[in-house]
């Protein structure tokens, strides 16, 4: 697991996105909740953090966590996404070939939250890395779900002039968190 | 050529923007996609896209049938029609059906292809390109220039432009602020259409799945915003099986952009909710527009093995310096070329088609494995049986396969310039070579044709043959090129006879789409070349190889002269290049290099046939080295001189600035002497240099071998 993990974070920096490990949930959200503060999320419009429902949400206390973090909300609706700085989403799989991660993304709430906020904190956990695209693609099902998506890197263009530029239509930012174990509190 | 067609490359060629663009482009490309392509075994993934999109080109019907019951079934609506003008008014009847107001699109060249935007907007509808680049060149009302990079030909000065002018005043040429800028406009955009469009890069039949590739994100905005999605899905984009995918998906990124993966890859098999809880409405617009019609046609079906990736555009010599507009207005290059063709019509392919110097290059890149040259030729050939052939090229041609009537007329012209002749160069021809001349010298035309001198080279006794083949060059204007082809096989115990019925290998006929005097002229040269009993068939002209060994066939079977077939399988068998026969006879002890010479540098170009049709690159570096000499390799080595036979004749303008490139490069390799293995290079390179003034001699591999050996 380590060594794709680390294939994973050399492949994703490769493509400017950020890569971080931690062993339990509580850690990543140590670091989700204090990202969200460095990076200023509060309640003016523009500066929101949306949250999609996802595994890692079981067991927290949305209320407290909103309590905490004032801005950040549970209710991805399309006003709330747009005047988000940050969208939360957890992510189903991810492939270390090439630094990319895989979601069923056909609940909305999961689209908003990875396309229109700057910055995109993206959840995996550890053990749903898989090697290559060949893996993948024996896992997703297409016919059982009428939208996936492939995410790799932020949204980026080099249409004037070539030159690199990141963060067009899509998130500007594409942080990445992995967790080992889900499932345990500390 | 029209004047507009030359008004157009002249214009290309005069925008130092777009020319030095897609030059530096073209440079990185070639580095970046191998980096990209590191660890992946591309013969491997590209013979399995062309297999399997090769598979669902025959079998359009059934696959579109499977993939509209598999969408259908989970709720998306299909139409399929051959019928531009009925995609156009299906999609603005369900725009007014809904009362959509504005469009947001994210790339799709299937909706250029039908000119959708003007239909839509004439109706009263604004439409928005979302694309950065597309939306660029939207604004500035211009067209794309390559069909990945709509915008590659403007700077950021003039992006700002468009934007001031066109979207808000004051915008400054900050590449990260344009961008920015885009964004925050566009993004209302997307949050007030009705309405989203897409293409589709691949169509899997057995899900019912739309697979969609971007960059910036625009595509997952368009299918998530708007309540209405509508995708343009070109028939040949279906594939049969899910796991189909992967291999496109492998290598689609890579050959396009150099990236392992692009930003977003977004499959859709269905509507999904919109924001309000609503189920979307997905419509997806199967086009035929002549796609079946092209499956039918044994030649072209291999176009539809397409993935879109432009890197033929990316490694065309010609491309990196006219850029797209040049091709019109949708599909750009080599594949450009021959979509054109079909998508809109035969004769809109006529000049352009033109731009293709043969070189081969895009047929080492093509994810597809699309013999684009071929069908480039294949297209000529059309052109020309339906245009007919003109008369000057009748008259040309006549002269051309006569071969002494042919010398005699090179001689005297070369003769009536005698004054300014100068190291065996003329300054100025005159008659229908004499374009030439702006920026390459021509040869001498020798006094007595090699065909003539033959007999008078003396030769040992040997009971082994070998027929030379010399071509129009080496035997009217590089004698001593034969004589030191048949000086080096004398060495190897071969004696080497000239059959004289031996004419021209018909490549410029073949070229020009004249495949009936190509077919005469193949005919004539296998009854003289199997006339003589030989072991061997040598030519020290990569391009009359490439006829002898390949052509011949292709022409019989394109005309379906299949009577022909055998004789010409006879000879090809026998046929052999100069340095690919002399690298057999060293490895097997029968020539053998002095010891110990030390000759200093040369540097080595490829000739475009020899290295990508005869896959001989090798050999004569490894023939030069055991002789002596230290290779210095140039910067793009294998990259076309600019000759391409009669190319040189019929586009100068573009000859001659590839031929510059060359020029620089073989300068920047320090050696004071360049090697080939092809006599048209020969004279177009040691040409060049001539004018040039730079002093560094130019030798076909024979003339530099010949003496080293014991």
């Amino acid at each position: 697991m380590q060594a794709l993990f680390d294939q994973f974070k050399l492949r994703a920096e490769a493509v400017s996105a950020e890569v971080h490990r931690f062993p339990y949930k509580a850690a990543a959200l140590e670091f989700i909740l204090g990202y969200l503060q460095q990076a200023e999320v509060n309640n003016s419009p523009g500066a929101y953090a949306v949250w999609a429902d996802c595994p890692f949400l079981r067991g927290l206390s949305r209320s407290q966590l909103a309590a905490q973090i004032p801005g950040l909300t549970f209710e991805v609706t399309r006003e709330n996404a747009a005047a988000a700085k940050v969208g939360i989403s957890q992510l189903d799989w991810a492939m270390v070939s090439t630094g990319s991660l895989i979601q069923d993304a056909a609940p909305v709430e999961r689209r908003l939250a990875s396309t229109l906020p700057n910055i995109h904190i993206a959840i995996v956990e550890t053990n749903c890395l898989l090697a290559d695209m060949p893996a993948v693609f024996s896992k997703i099902r297409p016919e059982q779900t009428n939208y996936i998506s492939f995410i790799t890197g932020p949204s980026r263009t080099a249409d004037i002039e070539r030159v690199l530029t990141i963060g067009v239509h899509g998130p500007e930012k594409l942080i990445v968190v992995f967790v080992d174990e889900m499932a345990g509190v500390n | 050529m029209r004047k507009e067609f030359r008004d157009s490359i002249q214009t290309a060629l005069n925008n130092p923007n777009l020319t030095g663009a897609l030059g530096r482009f073209s440079e990185a490309y070639r580095i970046s996609r191998a980096k990209a392509y590191e660890g992946i075994d591309f013969e491997a993934v590209r013979a399995k896209i062309a297999e399997r999109k090769g598979y669902a080109a025959s079998h359009l019907d059934e696959l579109a049938d499977r993939f509209t019951e598999q969408i259908e079934a989970r709720g998306a609506k299909v139409f399929r029609t051959d019928d531009p003008a009925k995609v156009r008014d299906y999609i603005l009847n369900l725009a007014q059906q809904n009362g959509v107001k504005t469009i947001v699109k994210s790339k799709s060249m299937a909706s250029e292809e039908i000119h959708l935007n003007k239909h839509l907007e004439k109706a009263g509808i604004e439409v928005r390109e979302t694309d950065l680049g597309e939306w660029i060149v939207q604004l500035a009302g211009q067209t794309p220039s390559h069909m990945v990079m709509p915008a590659i030909h403007m700077t950021k000065e003039e992006v700002a432009d468009v934007f001031s002018d066109k979207v808000e005043q004051g915008q400054a040429p900050d590449i990260p602020k344009l961008v920015k800028f885009a964004r925050g406009k566009l993004r209302d955009k997307f949050l007030s259409a009705e309405m989203g469009i897409t293409g589709a890069n691949i169509a899997v039949a057995e899900t019912g799945t739309l697979v969609i590739v971007t960059n910036e994100g625009n595509a997952r905005l368009v299918t998530t915003l708007p309540k209405i999605h509508v995708a343009i899905v070109g028939i040949e984009k279906l594939v049969t099986e899910f796991s189909d995918v992967v291999p496109i998906l492998t290598a689609l990124p890579r050959s396009a952009t150099a990236q392992l993966l692009t930003s977003y890859v977004t499959m859709i098999s269905g509507p999904v909710p919109n924001t309000d809880g609503s189920p979307k409405q997905l419509h997806v617009v199967l086009m035929d527009n002549r796609r079946s019609e092209m499956s039918r046609d044994p030649k072209f079906k291999q176009a539809l093995q397409c993935i879109r990736c432009a890197s033929c555009l990316n490694v065309c010599p010609v491309f990196r310096l006219v850029g797209g507009h040049v091709f019109g207005k949708v599909y750009t290059g080599g594949i450009g070329t021959i979509l054109t063709a079909w998508f809109d019509a035969l004769k809109a392919s006529d000049e352009i088609q033109s731009l293709c110097i043969q070189c081969g290059n895009c047929t080492q890149v093509c994810p597809g494995k699309i013999d684009i040259p071929g069908l480039i030729l294949e297209l000529r050939r059309r052109i020309a049986v339906e245009k007919g052939q003109p008369l000057a090229q009748k008259a040309i041609f006549k002269v051309v396969n006569n071969r002494r009537l042919f010398h005699s007329m090179l001689r005297t012209a070369s003769l009536a310039q005698k004054p300014l002749k100068k190291d065996g160069f003329i300054r100025h021809l005159p008659f229908f070579l004499s374009e030439l001349t702006e920026f390459r010298s021509l040869p001498a035309i020798a006094e007595t044709p090699l065909r003539d001198k033959f007999a008078k080279i003396e030769q040992p006794k040997c009971a082994e043959k070998a027929a030379f083949y010399s071509g129009c060059l080496i035997d009217f204007a590089y004698p001593e090129m034969g004589e030191s082809v048949v000086k080096t096989l004398n060495k190897a115990g071969i004696e080497v006879v000239f059959p004289e019925g031996q004419t021209c290998c018909g490549a410029p006929a073949r070229f020009s789409g004249a495949y009936e005097v190509a077919a005469q002229n193949a005919k004539d040269n296998i009854d003289a070349l199997l006339s003589e009993d030989v072991q061997y068939v040598v030519s020290a002209c990569p391009t009359c190889t490439v006829a002898l060994k390949h052509d011949f066939i292709a022409t019989f079977e394109s005309l379906g002269k299949t009577e022909a077939l055998p004789r010409a399988r006879e000879l090809a068998a026998k046929v052999t290049d100069f340095s690919s026969l002399v690298k057999k006879l060293v490895d097997e002890g029968r020539l053998t290099f002095k010891e110990g010479r030390q000759l200093g540098k040369v540097t080595y170009h490829d000739s475009c046939h020899l290295k990508r049709t005869l896959n001989v690159s090798e050999q004569p570096r490894e023939l030069l080295t055991k002789a002596g000499f230290e290779i210095s390799e140039m910067y793009e080595a294998d990259m076309c001189c600019g000759m391409g036979g009669s190319y040189t004749l019929k586009l100068p303008e573009i000859s001659a600035p590839i031929l510059e490139r060359k020029l620089k490069n073989i300068k920047d390799a320090g050696a004071p002497l360049v090697a080939m293995d092809c006599p048209g290079c020969v004279m177009q390179i040691r040409g060049g240099l001539d004018k040039d003034g730079a002093p560094i001699n130019v030798r076909h591999t024979a003339q530099l071998l010949t003496d080293e050996l014991e």
